[in-house]
């Protein structure tokens, strides 16, 4: 038995041709949301391993740097390195803000960490060229998503720093490409302020008669001390030895030094469930609207190309095909309006996803379900049009 | 050019006489045929034996053939008890006024509509006594009935060897021997040049003769053609008409042609008329068709 729906096809095959292009690009839009999700679970986890830590110690009763606001006095990491299990441990800030290239300025993720090379956690884990920072002051790593060169001035604040060099997908659980400076800097980006600012608080406190008091000058000195420096920062990245108990650490620094801990996992869950999570459920609404406004193209349009061929069902159905055939050759044209707009999707997905400010990962296992979950839809909407073929009459035929 | 003339042994003695009414010009009831109300075949099928459909191992009969639709006081008896008889290589007409149930008539004896009542047969088989006989209607007219209605009605994404082919490969013919069989048909159609075209790259006439070959593709017992000729010129309506002739003879199939078209009702050698759901046999003029 010869293919009704592949003969139908080809011989209206611009028609099937331009309306998978439409259902493709629906359905590439469709595949592209799915990245971005994808590249968004992604970026969290290359958050994490760019961290280079086993453990986060943070705050108290907070989620840590990336979910909720951490402050940490920035020698406790001194004692943590005493513990037991505790290979490595250093400080790190985190600022997402303003940064100046140039005349323009664009949005990063400012990183402080401990100078030092690789191995050092809170550094880039990898290069893609230069050097990583090993000077206390005025030098930067930047990811390559920010643009910057090698030797470039980075402007942060009122301090320009040179970029030494340079990596790659390292980003914020918002997709802000990192930028790398040495811990101290960090330090003073988070609190520096512009004079006029740091004038008009010496004259407020130099007028509080609390702080300014006659006879004591070493009050007022060191309260003006702790308004210009900061000594804080929003966690302290360790490494456990090898084979020592990651728990057992996290559960040593909880009790001795009364400090928030989180394992790898438990970062991974705050981010994943928690930081992107609404994000999630946005696309996975898209996802859904999307899908039901395909399903509805693809019904309407399998539909009346139906209904365009009611006299030649009936005369078909005359002539003795059966009713299986008659519905084979719809549905098989509704897979094949999918296919069409499956590979459409797939190929317009995969050129324009590099466009994206944000990383978008299209990943095979996610094609392979939107493939299958694109047959559903096609055969689901072509129930329609198979019903509206099933109760033609045959007699419809027949004039009079 | 091909002559299809009926065989003047076949034609019923034109008779003034017996003019039915205004009538047609041309055309002549039957001795002995009147209209029939009940089950018996009219008098001038069954009982003379000149005319074809008597005796015929093959072929068409319809006895008593009553069809209803609706129930209670809503009831309207479309057919009141239709006989008709058509021979194997014999072409008929059936005339009626719009309403007289032509239509009805026809869908039941293509099976498409079941009848009220009365009984029919195809060759020896009887198809329908009371209820159908073969219960899967769809593969008694994809075995036993071809179709050629008013407009080709070609299937318009198959070249014109698969829609003749169309019907054997419904019926599970391999494909490359149905292909080989519709070619046959169509050179036997003259149309073989036509074989890989599409049905909108056809003639108007070109396309009829394609739609006669699908009919014909099953080897039918019977063919309905249903108005075959309602859009063609004289020339063509004949040519039409003088083919089905060709193809009843050469294949031995009855053959029903429902019509209006006064150009070709004289051609017919035997006509009923429907009239009120019940069937009166005419002897037509039987005109040669010169091709």
């Amino acid at each position: 038995m010869i293919s009704l729906a592949g003969r139908d096809i080809l011989h209206a095959w611009g028609k099937f041709v331009f309306t998978g292009l439409g259902l493709g690009l629906l359905i590439g839009v469709t595949l592209s949301m799915a990245g971005i999700y994808r590249g968004m679970v992604d970026d969290a986890e290359v958050l994490l391993d760019t961290s280079g830590a086993d453990l986060w110690v943070v705050q108290r009763d907070t989620l840590g740097p990336h979910a909720e606001s951490s402050s940490l006095q920035d020698d406790l990491y001194r004692g943590i390195l005493t513990l037991p299990g505790v290979a490595r441990a250093a400080n790190v800030t985190y600022l997402t803000m303003q940064v100046g290239q140039g005349e323009r300025d664009r949005r990063a993720m400012v990183v402080g960490v401990v100078p030092g090379g690789p191995g050092e956690p809170g550094q880039p884990r990898f290069l893609v060229a230069g050097r990583h920072l090993t000077r206390g002051h005025y030098e930067a790593v930047a990811d390559l998503a920010t643009g910057f060169q090698m030797g470039e001035q980075v402007r942060i604040r009122r301090n320009l720093y040179t970029v030494v060099g340079l990596t790659r997908r390292a980003v914020s659980s918002g997709g802000d490409p990192m930028i790398f400076i040495p811990l101290k800097d960090a330090q003073e980006a988070q609190f520096l302020k512009d004079n006029d600012a740091i004038v008009h608080q010496r004259q407020r406190t130099l007028a509080n008669p609390q702080l300014n008091r006659p006879g004591q000058p070493g009050v007022l000195a060191a309260v003006l001390a702790t308004q210009t420096e900061s000594s804080a920062v929003n966690a302290i990245l360790v490494r456990v030895t090898p084979g020592a108990d990651v728990d057992a650490v996290a559960a040593d620094i909880r009790r001795w030094k009364r400090l928030g801990v989180h394992t790898r996992a438990e970062m991974n869950e705050i981010l994943q469930a928690k930081l992107i999570a609404t994000s999630a459920r946005q696309i996975f609404m898209f996802l859904v609207i999307l899908s039901v406004v395909s399903a509805a193209i693809v019904a309407f349009i399998i539909y009346t190309l139906t209904l365009g061929k009611i006299r030649e069902i009936a005369v078909l159905k005359l002539i003795g095909t059966r009713n299986r055939t008659i519905a084979a050759m719809i549905l098989w044209q509704a897979l094949g309006l999918g296919a069409i707009g499956f590979m459409v999707g797939k190929i317009a997905a995969s050129l324009w996803a590099p466009v994206f400010p944000k990383y978008v990962l299209l990943l095979p296992g996610d094609a392979a379900r939107g493939f299958a979950i694109v047959m559903l839809i096609c055969t689901l909407a072509s129930l329609i049009a198979i019903r509206a073929a099933l109760r033609v009459d045959p007699a419809e035929a027949i004039g009079g | 050019m091909v002559e299809a003339r009926i065989p003047p042994d076949h034609a019923a003695p034109g008779d003034q006489d017996h003019r039915d009414g205004p009538g047609r010009p041309g055309i002549h009831r039957a001795p002995g045929a009147g209209i029939s109300a009940g089950a018996g075949f009219p008098a001038g099928v069954l009982g003379n034996p000149e005319l074809p459909g008597i005796g015929a191992t093959h072929g068409i009969r319809i006895e008593g053939l009553r069809k209803r639709f609706g129930a209670g006081d809503t009831a309207v008896d479309a057919l009141k008890g239709v006989d008709l008889a058509v021979a194997p290589g014999e072409v008929i007409g059936l005339i009626g006024p719009s309403g007289s149930g032509k239509s009805t008539l026809l869908k039941c004896l293509g099976a498409v509509i079941e009848p009220s009542g009365g009984r029919m047969t195809l060759g020896e088989e009887v198809i329908y006594d009371e209820g159908w006989r073969i219960p899967d209607r769809r593969a008694l007219r994809r075995d036993k009935i071809g179709f050629v209605f008013q407009a080709p009605y070609l299937i318009p994404f198959l070249d014109v060897t698969d829609n003749v082919a169309l019907p054997l490969m419904l019926a599970g013919q391999a494909n490359g021997l149905a292909r080989d069989q519709a070619r046959e048909l169509l050179s036997a159609l003259d149309v073989s040049h036509r074989a890989r075209a599409l049905p909108a790259h056809l003639s108007g006439g070109e396309q009829q003769r394609v739609a006669i070959a699908r009919a014909l593709a099953n080897r039918p017992p019977v063919i309905l053609a249903d108005e075959p000729t309602a859009p063609l010129d004289s020339e063509r309506a004949l040519g039409v008409i003088r083919l089905l002739n060709q193809m009843a003879r050469q294949y031995q199939t009855a053959v029903i042609v429902v019509t209006h078209d006064e150009k070709i009702i004289p051609t017919f050698r035997r006509l009923y008329h429907i009239r009120d759901g019940r069937t009166q046999e005419e002897v037509g003029e039987g005109r040669t068709l010169a091709g």
